[in-house]
């Protein structure tokens, strides 16, 4: 018996437990890339509006953090320059996520040992996760390569960009089986891995950042830190414009070496046993911990933490950036165009700021399904059964859930605004005053996500077996009608399904109370429902 | 008056009849065992009793409430070990121990830390890093910590080592001798044995006995060894006489408890020299009721002695 018997095995099994989101991913990546590629052609038909966005976005310090470098004023260049950085990030997560489910997770739940004792070698299952998310992520690379050729890119361009993301999934793909050796917990790979991502990203942002703009204006080569990230060696292949095709070597021998030091990690520790130790606490609860309500904070700080600083950036970054979105649109007529559209018309900047108050509700509308859907972990694997065997109640102890996720909402929301208008301010003058200003605008999108909290609730009272994959629909349905709905031009009755249609684009247009009204008492009843729903139900169920 | 007390509980998942008119009764003060073959329906009766599962048709009354409409209320009163305990990966051990307490409604800080020493848990590590062993352990203790009338365990020492096997059997005693009811569902015979007053056995939902173990070795056939002078003859004839063979110039032979002083009569007429008989262990008994004979001999004795105890 060698180290890899029953590979094969394990790779169909792995196969078999994930063939939907497996699937979702291999063709969800293609959509969302033709999506966006879409766009941008509707947005830049011609090489003038080109040329303006690719010197704006040269010269933009925030655009090139936050796109990459602009390659010149091709189709392909900008369409690289504006779906990239999403993909690659898309990627680079779904590949993480995915090695350590099919390696970590399986020993932390014990599945691991299960196989182990059959006759399955000691290298299989780490094998058998990397056969499927390579495989994975080559096919998706593909399938995009076919959607962008098929938008009408240029074959050669379309086949570098895809495999350039393809190349970002693969890398990841290698330091996920490093990380996953590394702690005892999924969980702990998950976090080790992401902040690889997030590193990975900033080292690209800061090449960038610190690049050269070529003398035409339109061009960034990067500074030497994007050499160190794997995202940024998705960029140097340069698609679409003169590609260099030795760069997607890195990935590949990244993947190479990082296999090899998982193999020989694995080789060297104990089934179920990471390398870095597990830590203690505290051995007596404190006081604040003891009730449902503790309980549910101890349990969302870090999640709640981990989405403010993500928000506190990005809030920082869209208001410096709304500054210079004033010098782009002056250059491009069709985008602010676009813009306009998107923000509701109205004063250019306000129509911009209004667009990005909706994305972050958009957003932290995630946030809510994910804090709020652990109600269902928790019945699922059984930590339910001994709370509500206590004299905490049914109701108490979903009203509890629901209120920390909502609290945890609208902190990031009224966050999101805030930091927003601190970082126009900062570049316009007045960061308190448009702090202030900004806060509320974005506290009027609470609405929305009353009743994004309001569909998950009912779907764990009615639904409880469907409700994960039910509540992640349906976001998804809402994010597809906002962002695709006026692309498509879906009749109004499509998007008024979505409760962020009805939120007002302040500070874009003044709000009115009645669609808000309506929106909570929406929310309210989808709440009541649920909690009655939970209440009169057999749990586990 | 009877702190559990169900008539003729009926549950049904989708097609499956998980309990078929089950009937338990549990006194106040005793501990009582809950036995059965796996999927015979001890933790769906158990959920009923804690409010988690709603019945479909029957009576449920815990400490005199409703544990569906009053749970709340009578969670205050009662401690639950589940069989299959799973705690919050990041919380630590100490942790999930005083917040299932103070849930409950406080918990003895005293004993609390006691049987943190006698159960030798180390509260400071994290609930992912526990052993199956280990996260019962976190379950007993809150249950124990708390001061209430009726302890509900489901196969509470299914992951325990010996030596925690008795620590757990003190604290069953120390329940009992301050009037505490336990309904303790296991498969660890020799604890039944060694803790129950009373016990229940059910199968396929149904309950197939109850009383107390030696009511329930009257129900069950007595082994019977015997060296008699002169050849035994007849014993075919007598009536409850099983199974009989030779063997050694031996005779051995079950006999049910009903029909012993028979047996013994027609014996002494030839003459016995030697007689040993063995009252049935309890392995035998739960194996009798378990196995796929069981059905049939409980469908066998409930026409033959519909009486008998149940």
């Amino acid at each position: 018996m060698s180290a890899f018997t029953g590979t094969g095995r394990l790779t169909r099994l792995a196969l078999r437990r994930d063939r939907i989101r497996l699937g979702i991913w291999i063709f969800g990546t293609p959509l969302l890339g033709y999506a966006l590629a879409a766009s941008v052609a509707g947005v830049y038909p011609d090489e003038a509006a080109r040329h303006g966005y690719a010197t704006t976005s040269a010269s933009s310090l925030v655009a090139r953090a936050f796109n990459g470098p602009i390659a010149g004023t091709d189709l392909g260049a900008v369409v690289v320059a504006e779906t990239y950085a999403t993909l690659a990030v898309l990627v680079a997560l779904l590949s993480t996520f995915a090695v350590v489910r099919h390696t970590r997770q399986n020993e932390e739940t014990g599945r691991a040992e299960l196989l182990g004792a059959s006759v399955v070698g000691r290298y299989a299952l780490l094998t058998a996760a990397l056969l499927v998310v390579v495989g994975v992520n080559l096919l998706a690379a593909a399938l995009l390569a076919v959607v962008f050729a098929g938008a009408g890119l240029p074959l050669a361009g379309s086949v570098a960009a895809a495999a350039a993301i393809g190349g970002v999934g693969v890398a990841f793909t290698g330091v996920a089986a490093v990380t996953a050796q590394l702690t005892v917990t999924s969980r702990g790979a998950n976090a080790l891995a992401a902040a690889a991502v997030g590193l990975s990203f900033l080292l690209r942002a800061a090449g960038d950042v610190f690049g050269e703009q070529s003398a035409d204006g339109t061009r960034v080569e990067s500074a030497w830190p994007s050499w160190l990230s794997p995202m940024g060696w998705g960029n140097q292949v340069r698609a679409y414009t003169g590609e260099r095709w030795w760069t997607l070597a890195l990935p590949v021998a990244l993947l190479i070496a990082a296999v090899a030091l998982a193999y020989a990690l694995a080789q060297r520790r104990d089934l179920g046993a990471g390398l870095l130790a597990a830590r203690r606490g505290p051995g007596r609860a404190a006081t604040w911990l003891l009730s449902p309500a503790g309980l549910a904070w101890r349990l969302q700080r870090g999640t709640l933490l981990g989405w403010a600083i993500g928000v506190g950036v990005l809030g920082i970054s869209m208001g410096v950036a709304a500054d210079e979105f004033n010098a782009m649109i002056a250059e491009n007529p069709a985008a602010a165009e676009a813009i306009a559209a998107m923000g509701g018309g109205a004063e250019l900047v306000d129509a911009y700021l209004a667009a990005m108050l909706g994305l972050y509700a958009l957003a932290i509308g995630a946030y809510v399904v994910q804090a709020l859907l652990r109600v269902r972990a928790d019945e699922a694997d059984g930590v339910l059964e001994a709370v509500l065997a206590t004299a905490v109640s049914r109701g108490r102890w979903l009203g509890t859930q629901v209120a920390a996720a909502l609290l945890g909402a609208t902190a990031l929301l009224l966050l999101g605004g805030i930091t927003t208008g601190i970082g126009y301010g900062l570049v316009d003058g007045d960061p308190v005053g448009k702090a202030l200003a900004l806060c509320g605008a974005a506290a009027l999108r609470l609405p929305a996500l009353l009743v994004v909290a309001g569909v998950v609730t009912a779907l764990f009272g009615l639904l409880p077996r469907w409700s994960v994959a039910l509540s992640w629909a349906a976001l998804m349905v809402f994010l597809l009608l906002g962002q695709l709905g006026a692309v498509l031009e879906l009749p109004q009755g499509a998007l008024d399904l979505s409760p962020y249609t009805h939120v007002p684009a302040a500070p874009a247009v003044d709000p009115t109370a009645l669609p808000l009204l309506v929106l909570v008492a929406v929310a309210a009843a989808l709440l009541t429902t649920g909690a009655a729903a939970f209440r009169r139900r057999d749990t586990p169920r | 008056m009877a702190v559990i007390a169900i008539d003729k509980l009926v549950k049904t998942f989708g097609a499956v009849r998980a309990l078929d008119e089950l009937d338990l009764r549990v006194e106040a003060g005793e501990v009582h065992g809950f036995l059965g073959p796996n999927g015979a329906g001890k933790s769906t009766t158990i959920r009923i009793l804690l409010g988690l599962l709603r019945r479909d048709a029957g009576e449920a009354r815990v400490l005199d409430a409703d544990p569906w409409r009053d749970a709340v209320r009578l969670h205050r009163r009662l401690a639950y070990v589940p069989g299959d305990v799973s705690l919050w990966p990041n919380l630590t051990g100490g942790e999930a121990i005083d917040l299932l307490g103070k849930l409950r409604g406080g918990l003895d800080r005293h004993r609390r830390d006691e049987l943190l020493e006698r159960f030798d848990l180390d509260p400071t590590r994290t609930c992912r890093t526990y052993s199956k062993g280990n996260r019962q352990k976190v379950a007993i203790v809150a249950a124990f910590a708390s001061d209430v009338e009726l302890y509900v365990l489901d196969e509470p020492t299914s992951g325990l080592d010996p030596l925690m096997e008795s620590v757990f059997q003190d604290q069953v005693r120390r329940i009992r001798s301050v009037g505490g009811t336990v309904l303790l569902s296991s498969h660890v015979l020799a604890e039944v044995e060694a803790l129950c007053d009373r016990v229940s056995i059910i199968r396929e939902g149904r309950t197939v006995e109850s009383g107390t173990l030696t009511e329930l070795r009257h129900l069950t056939r007595t082994a019977v060894t015997v060296e008699t002078a002169r050849p035994l003859t007849g014993l075919a004839e007598l009536p409850g006489v099983h199974s009989v063979r030779e063997a050694d110039g031996r005779t051995h032979l079950e006999v049910e408890p009903a029909h012993l002083d028979e047996l013994l009569g027609h014996l002494v007429r030839f003459g016995v020299r030697a007689l040993s008989s063995a009252p049935p262990t309890l392995e035998q008994l739960f194996l009798r009721h378990y196995g796929a004979e069981g059905s049939r001999v409980a469908e066998q004795r409930a026409t033959e002695t519909p009486a008998a105890l149940r």
